[in-house]
């Protein structure tokens, strides 16, 4: 499976990405360069291996409901571009996305 | 003109009221000053790592089980790619291909009959944060000059039920969905209020003729937080889009807002490309699978359900079906019917007294000794209408007893009544001369003072009766 200029168009944009006609260009050489690299495994007989989303064999890894401290205020904002009292101030919402559910 | 018909199917979102957010230990729940509850997981700090809350999942494989879902042997979470200020990490931990709970169905009792609605599947993921739009000219998203964000709901634990568009009416899917809450309240596993948004509700709807296989496209309906809104909603989207097909125009599939002052629809505007959430396995978080013997453990931990206890209280006190729905308005209101009930007096008149008086009260159910309610709904024909209403408004007092109110007897007994007739009589000479003039009236005058003498004890028939000979 190739990756096109469209399918990088299309992923950009998701991104909400501006790129320019060079990074077009090297991005789909350099995406479709990574996924030859890991298709090396489909030359493997692999019809008998479950697919598997981890790396471990690990499951059921929980955490008892029970409260923790949460951050300082002043923490929490630490990172923040912009504070508008104590909430995160952000550019205007409701352009073409919108929250999903 | 051909006839329709609407098919309908829901997609329910409900907040569970676990102690913790569902990936990260800060508080959840109503309540906190603004984004006091947050964490570097919880605000997508670079390295923070999510661990799942054990309750919720639990919680969720209960509510499973409500719905007559299969349990997953194995479950996944995955990434839901999207950019939105109330999603920090730039994606939703949800549930894709791989979800806790599937291929379920909720029967909804009705006066006709059952209604059987399938669900699809029911699965766990996480709240956003809230989002509030600052200025603008008309208040509305577009327009506003920035937008603030509160971290402290984002991350909750939020069920996502989907059901299939086996729904016909916007009544039958407001019924569903008022079922489904109360079920949901009694699990005890949300609050589901609607009010607050930890009841949320979308709607899928299409239209189609009546006999026609296959459906027509659907349209996406958002934004009704109540369940009469919903009804109105659902029901506005179907005008609309059979005054579309017959004028000879094509529903398109979109999203729409439901505004309730036009009681119309309106398009959300288009995103582009934006249903592309590029979903994938989340790799911070190792896959569920529930042991079997949790998964019993937790079926045997669902009660008795609204939905059954309504059929079964039509058949076990031979109620009608408008009575058994009123007293399964609640699980503490249908089980004190219950105790009172089994103290053997007659179901329907417990029933009456149960669903109109005892409500007007607003005295809490729960609060209630039912066998000392049962002995005053016994009496109730021999006590003054004032005692009983007095004593069902005191009936939720830890020391409240029936046979305080018990001595409340109408004093019927002529004997006793007849010397108060006289001294009323003796002391209103001017209206007993009023009387005999002519001005009949006066009656209900001497009556009201009899009954102000007893305390609105007397028997007002008798009263009646003595005036009456009195006065001839
Ligand atoms: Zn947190």
């Amino acid at each position: 499976m190739a990756i096109s200029r469209e399918d990088v168009l299309h992923v950009a944009a998701l991104a909400q990405l501006e790129l320019s006609e060079d990074e077009i260009v090297r991005l789909t050489e350099q995406l479709n360069d990574i996924l030859a690299a890991v298709g090396k495994v489909s030359e493997l007989d692999l019809s008998d291996v479950p697919p598997t989303s981890h790396p471990l064999s690990v499951v059921n890894v929980f955490r008892p409901d029970v409260a923790r401290p949460s951050l300082p205020l002043d923490d929490a904002f630490a990172n923040a571009p912009e504070r508008d009292g104590d909430l995160f101030r952000v550019p205007p919402t409701g352009a073409a996305e919108e929250s999903v559910g | 003109m051909p006839e329709w018909e609407a098919v309908i199917g829901l997609e329910i979102h409900t907040q569970l009221k676990t102690r913790t957010k569902m990936f990260c230990s800060c508080e959840a729940g109503f309540g906190g000053e603004p984004n006091t509850r947050t964490c570097p997981v919880c605000l997508a700090f670079p390295g923070a790592l999510p661990v799942p809350n054990e309750t919720a999942v639990e919680w969720t494989i209960k509510l499973g089980h409500a719905l007559n879902c299969r349990v997953a042997e194995h479950a996944v979470f995955h990434r839901k790619n999207y950019f939105y200020p109330d999603n920090p990490k730039g994606y939703q931990i949800s549930q894709y291909d791989e979800p806790l709970c599937i291929e379920g169905s909720f029967v909804v009792p009705g006066p006709d009959g059952d209604s059987e609605v399938r669900i699809v599947r029911a699965h766990l993921e996480e709240d956003a944060a809230k989002t509030i739009h600052v200025g603008g000219a008309t208040g509305r998203i577009v327009g506003s000059a920035h937008s603030n964000v509160d971290f402290n709901r984002g991350g909750t634990p939020l069920v996502e039920i989907v059901t299939q568009p086996d729904l016909r009416s916007a009544e039958q899917a407001k019924r569903f969905l008022q079922l489904l809450r109360q079920t949901i309240v009694e699990l005890g596993v949300s609050d589901a209020e609607m009010e607050k948004g930890t009841l949320r509700a979308d709607a899928n709807i299409s239209v189609r003729e009546v006999g026609e296989a296959g459906y027509r496209t659907r349209t996406e309906l958002k934004n009704m937080n109540s369940f009469n809104h919903i009804a109105r909603g659902i029901d506005a989207e179907i005008r609309r889009q059979i005054e579309t097909w017959e004028s000879g125009g094509e529903v398109v599939q979109e999203t729409l807002d439901y505004e309730v002052k036009s009681d119309t629809v309106t398009p959300r505007r288009r995103k582009e490309e934006a249903d592309d959430y590029l979903y994938f396995p989340e790799p911070d978080l190792v896959p569920l699978k529930p042991p079997a013997d949790l998964v019993e453990r937790l079926r045997t931990e669902v009660p008795e359900l609204p939905g059954a206890r309504i059929r079964r209280f039509e058949k076990e006190y031979e109620l009608p079906y408008y009575d058994a729905e009123v007293l399964n308005g609640s699980a503490a209101l249908a089980a004190l019917y219950e105790q009172v009930a089994l103290e053997g007096i007659d179901a329907k008149a417990a029933s009456n007294v149960l669903m109109n008086d005892f409500v007007a009260t607003g005295v809490d159910p729960a609060a209630v000794d039912g066998a000392e309610l049962a002995k005053l709904i016994a009496a109730r024909a021999t006590i003054p209408r004032e005692s009983f209403t007095r004593a069902l408004i005191e009936s939720g007092d830890p020391d409240f007893r029936a046979e305080t109110y018990l001595g409340d007897t109408l004093v019927a007994d002529t004997a006793e009544l007849e010397p108060l007739v006289e001294r009323v009589l003796a002391d209103n000479p001017g209206q007993v001369a009023a009387y005999k003039g002519g001005k009949d009236g006066l009656l209900g005058f001497f009556v009201g003072q009899v009954m102000k003498e007893t305390q609105g004890k007397a028997d007002p028939k008798v009263v009646n009766e003595l005036l009456r000979a009195k006065l001839a």
